[in-house]
């Protein structure tokens, strides 16, 4: 069966890493990852950028499924908890705002800092050549997106070797965030639905729980 | 003597990252409104491949006496 055009998003990815080593202004291309998925969520009211859009899934499922790469192992069982999936968000985006307020101080005057930093903590120098002539602000914003994707794909890779390919997808804030609007949006809707959702951490019903953990057994 | 059947459940910590959905074989499961997925009991073979796929792992299989 032919696949669709959108399956093959993570070829994008790869070359918007790729033109980011080139030339970092490139990195602006990142903004569309940021804002689709909220565009979906808020219009479209549900995950279809992360269900069938988003190249770094796809990236993550190809490399770990397909190639194996990844051990297959379930990820702990806070990564999928709320607090850790919010708590994560919120440092994302205190990472964000920080590169909006570094790239305003470039804007009002400040030195362009050349570096792309790795998993927040690794400052790699960066020789930027500066083909075209773009404000010092530009390119710093450039740095900062360029950083952020950098590091979430480095994450992604890490949680995909770990544990299950997407795993990422369990803490992404990208996803946080969507699902949370869609919560948001459909409101009640979904809090009655909820209702009927099993609890993870007991059987439905009653049952009781095989030694392989996979398997529940109704009686009744 | 009653028949045992298996069916995925998706339990409340669901992502809706659509794994499941792109792995079934049956296209049994569907991401409801980009808060959880959910399995059609009708479509299920219980075959286990969303529950191997899933990343949170929050999928189990429930086996039910059929009638």
């Amino acid at each position: 069966m032919k696949k669709p055009w959108y399956d093959y998003m993570w070829v994008f990815l790869l070359i918007y890493l790729t033109l980011g080593l080139f030339n970092i202004l490139f990195a602006w291309l990142g903004i569309l990852c940021f804002i689709t998925p909220l565009l979906i969520a808020m219009l479209g009211g549900d995950k279809a950028y992360c269900n069938k859009y988003c190249g770094r899934g796809q990236l993550l499922r190809l490399l770990g499924g397909r190639l194996k790469l990844s051990r297959n192992k379930t990820p702990p069982r806070f990564l999928r908890a709320r607090w850790f999936r919010y708590s994560f968000l919120a440092f994302f985006m205190a990472m964000f705002l920080l590169m909006i307020y570094i790239t305003y101080l470039v804007f009002a005057g400040a030195g362009l800092k050349q570096l792309v930093t790795l998993l927040w903590i690794f400052k790699l120098p960066w020789h930027w050549a500066n083909p075209w002539p773009a404000s010092p602000w530009v390119a710093q914003f450039a740095f900062g997106l360029y950083s952020v994707m950098l590091t979430s794909t480095v994450l992604g890779l890490a949680t995909m070797l770990a544990f299950k390919p997407r795993s990422w997808c369990v803490y992404c804030p990208m996803g946080t965030m969507t699902q949370g609007i869609c919560q948001l949006k459909h409101g009640k809707d979904a809090a009655n639905e909820r209702k009927s959702q099993a609890d993870c951490r007991t059987a439905e019903g009653v049952g009781k729980r095989e030694p392989t953990d996979d398997i529940l057994r109704i009686d009744g | 003597m009653p028949s045992v059947i298996r069916i995925a459940q998706v339990c409340g910590e669901c992502v809706a990252c659509g794994s499941c959905v792109k792995v079934c074989p049956f296209k049994a499961i569907t991401i409801y409104k980009g808060l959880w997925a959910e399995v059609s009991k009708s479509g299920c073979r219980g075959c286990g491949k969303c529950v191997r796929e899933c990343p949170a792992g929050v999928i189990r299989l429930l086996e039910v006496k059929a009638l």
